[in-house]
């Protein structure tokens, strides 16, 4: 079968994100980038199911700036076989990403498209439910193990409380949670073997899809900075802070 | 002319990055309390290609650059300077294969060496031929289809636990052109190891003298031809000063980002350190000299690589410079931690004590001044 990873260009997980001084967004000049860590999953997955023969054929698919194909390059070397980019400097929300995703997967007619649960800059959650819905295809999302039997998926899912395992029919779109798999390093040839892989080159307008962003944010702040704490004289004047000041007995 | 590295570099860099935060510094202080030799890991790495770096891709290596390999090496050590700095042996001994080996000998080491199947030492050393290298005596005389050999290779990487030792012996007469390069094989009749030498750093390798006492080695192990060997030592060295200088600019790398870090933290006299000039100057000598340190030995890489005339000249200056700076700012790194600093809760003592050693081997600093000189005084 063949699969389908989207695969997201974001600021590196292990950068201290700075909020631009006009509040309009991160500021990304001069940062390092990297594979949305979830998507890295997705793709360690889809190269197992190609490592034990379920998969024969996998595609990853980016959209962003050309930047991003350095984001592809790492999963052509983790062992994808071939890339697409959609090319754009745009804001690409997540809805505008499932409608180019839905066009890329009517060309491509892959079995399973499989993709982060989120991507860590905007924490979104929302591309492959509705990538699923435009689609109209089954979705186990949060995967936190999926199998593949008789033609058709089980997905275990990480839900409040614990683990529920259901059963979908393919074609399907699944998200993949932390504990999935542990996503191999690119190893020195397989880099240089992936710069022989080839990589389509796309834009929205190829896939008639109008990216223009239906939000509008109104600010991007840092969090609070944590106040130092206050040193207590007695055991009394503790109980009268936590009841008083904090409300919490 | 320009000073990026290009998408490939920053991509075998990111592996290096990874492998070395996740798999090396992890462990790094319980391989070198315990003295362990981590081989599991070794061949982890070899997995991601950096068993035989530079060593061409039929025999499954990366067949990558020197610069590439540096950069690797810098990622490396800054999580295990003494596991790294052994990976890099391993690779100089596995290029002088790679490089003057014959097919056959070629294809009988490399498959096994560039996924660290088989552990490579480089034997040139002797306890009375240091600096002076040509001066080896270990002697080689052959008999029918091998050598005999006699005498002891010392201070060797690897010694003991290695699969197969690259080694400079003498076949000729004194001098630099009598000596070969021939590879010996673990389990060789007559061949013996020394008692694990007791070490400042370095010790996640294990370190012993090489002993041959009649040691039996087919003349089919002789790499190149007989009395090639010093060429061979000397050109592998080129190589790997470069390395070593890179496992001094990762470490020393480390170490001051420990201090930056510490400084952000760290309060003293109702401040934070970073607020007292004297240590803020302090850092940016560091990380100024280090960067200093760190361009000149990319460009010996490019250099070696390119086959500069003058190749050997900027190696040497580059091994000179990122070895000393990288001590003098682990050194700094260490003031700025005071007292915990000087404590093994800290990695910072292990980073000293690791570095510290790359201004003497691959040939020393001094030797290093004497290949410069040398160099510039050429009529």
């Amino acid at each position: 079968m063949k699969v389908i990873v989207p695969v997201k260009r974001v600021i590196d997980y292990n950068v201290k994100a700075r909020v631009k001084p006009d509040q309009s967004g991160v500021d990304l000049a001069n940062v390092k980038m990297s594979m949305n860590p979830f998507d890295e999953i997705a793709v360690e997955e889809a190269i197992r199911m190609k490592e034990t023969g379920t998969v024969t054929e996998i595609i990853a698919v980016s959209i962003g700036p050309q930047q991003a194909q350095e984001t592809i390059r790492t999963a052509l070397a983790m062992g994808a076989d071939r890339g697409i980019l959609v090319k754009t400097d745009e804001t690409v929300e997540p809805l505008a990403v499932a409608k180019i995703l839905k066009a890329i997967v009517e060309q491509e007619k892959p079995e399973l498209v499989m993709l982060g649960k989120q991507a860590i800059d905007d924490d979104c959650n929302q591309t492959g439910q509705m990538l699923a819905a435009l689609l109209d295809w089954p979705q186990g999302t949060f995967a936190s193990e999926v199998k593949f039997t008789d033609g058709k998926l089980q997905v275990t899912r990480e839900i409040d409380g614990g683990l529920q395992t259901i059963e979908i029919n393919m074609p399907a779109v699944v998200t993949t949670d932390l504990r999935l798999n542990e996503p191999r390093y690119a190893s020195l040839p397989n880099i240089m073997k992936a710069k022989k892989k080839p990589i389509d080159m796309k834009s929205p307008e190829d896939y008639e899809v109008d990216i223009t962003p239906r939000l509008n944010v109104l600010k991007v702040t840092e969090p609070a900075k944590r106040e130092a704490g206050v040193k207590v004289e007695s055991a009394a004047e503790l109980v009268k802070k936590l009841r008083e000041e904090a409300g919490v007995i | 002319m320009h000073f990026d590295l290009n998408e490939d570099q920053r991509a075998f860099q990111e592996t290096a990055r990874q492998f070395s935060e996740n798999r090396l510094a992890p462990f790094a202080a319980e391989w070198d309390e315990d003295k362990f030799f981590p081989v599991e890991t070794l061949r982890e790495a070899a997995v991601l290609g950096f068993g035989g770096i530079y060593v061409k891709e039929d025999v499954g290596g990366s067949n990558l650059s020197r610069l590439d390999a540096a950069l690797i090496f810098e990622a490396l050590s800054a999580g295990c300077t003494s596991t790294a700095a052994f990976i890099s042996i391993h690779n100089m001994a596995s290029w002088m294969i790679d490089c003057f080996g014959s097919e056959a000998q070629r294809r009988h080491w490399l498959p096994r060496l560039t996924t660290m199947e088989l552990i490579a030492s480089y034997c040139l050393t002797e306890p009375g031929a240091g600096s002076d290298a040509a001066s080896l005596r270990t002697k080689a005389v052959r008999e029918g289809d091998d050598y005999i050999l006699n005498g002891t290779k010392a201070f060797i990487s690897g010694g003991g636990h290695s699969d197969v030792y690259v080694c400079m012996v003498r076949t000729g007469g004194d001098g630099a052109k009598g000596i070969s390069c021939l590879v010996v094989e673990k389990g060789a009749a007559g061949l013996s190891f020394g008692a694990e030498e007791r070490k400042m750093g370095w010790n996640s390798q294990p370190t012993t003298q090489v002993i041959f006492e009649n040691a039996r080695v087919p003349v089919a192990n002789l790499i190149g031809a007989e009395g090639d060997g010093f060429k061979i030592a000397l050109q592998g060295l080129d190589g790997g000063r470069l390395n070593i200088g890179a496992c001094s600019l990762g470490t020393a790398g480390a170490a001051l980002e420990a201090a930056r870090a510490y400084m952000l933290e760290r309060e003293q006299f109702g401040r934070k350190l970073s607020h007292f000039q004297a240590l803020q100057f302090k850092l940016a000598d560091m990380a100024t000299e280090l960067e200093a340190a760190r361009l000149l030995l990319y460009q010996a890489a490019y250099k070696l690589e390119n086959k500069d005339p003058k190749a050997s000249m900027y190696c040497a200056m580059a091994k000179r410079l990122a070895t000393d700076t990288g001590f003098e700012v682990v050194n700094e790194a260490l003031q700025i931690h005071g007292g915990y600093g000087y404590l093994k809760d800290y990695p910072i003592e292990r980073h000293l004590r690791d570095v510290r050693v790359h201004q003497i081997l691959e040939g020393t600093n001094e030797i290093m001044r004497m290949i410069i000189a040398r160099n510039l005084l050429k009529p």
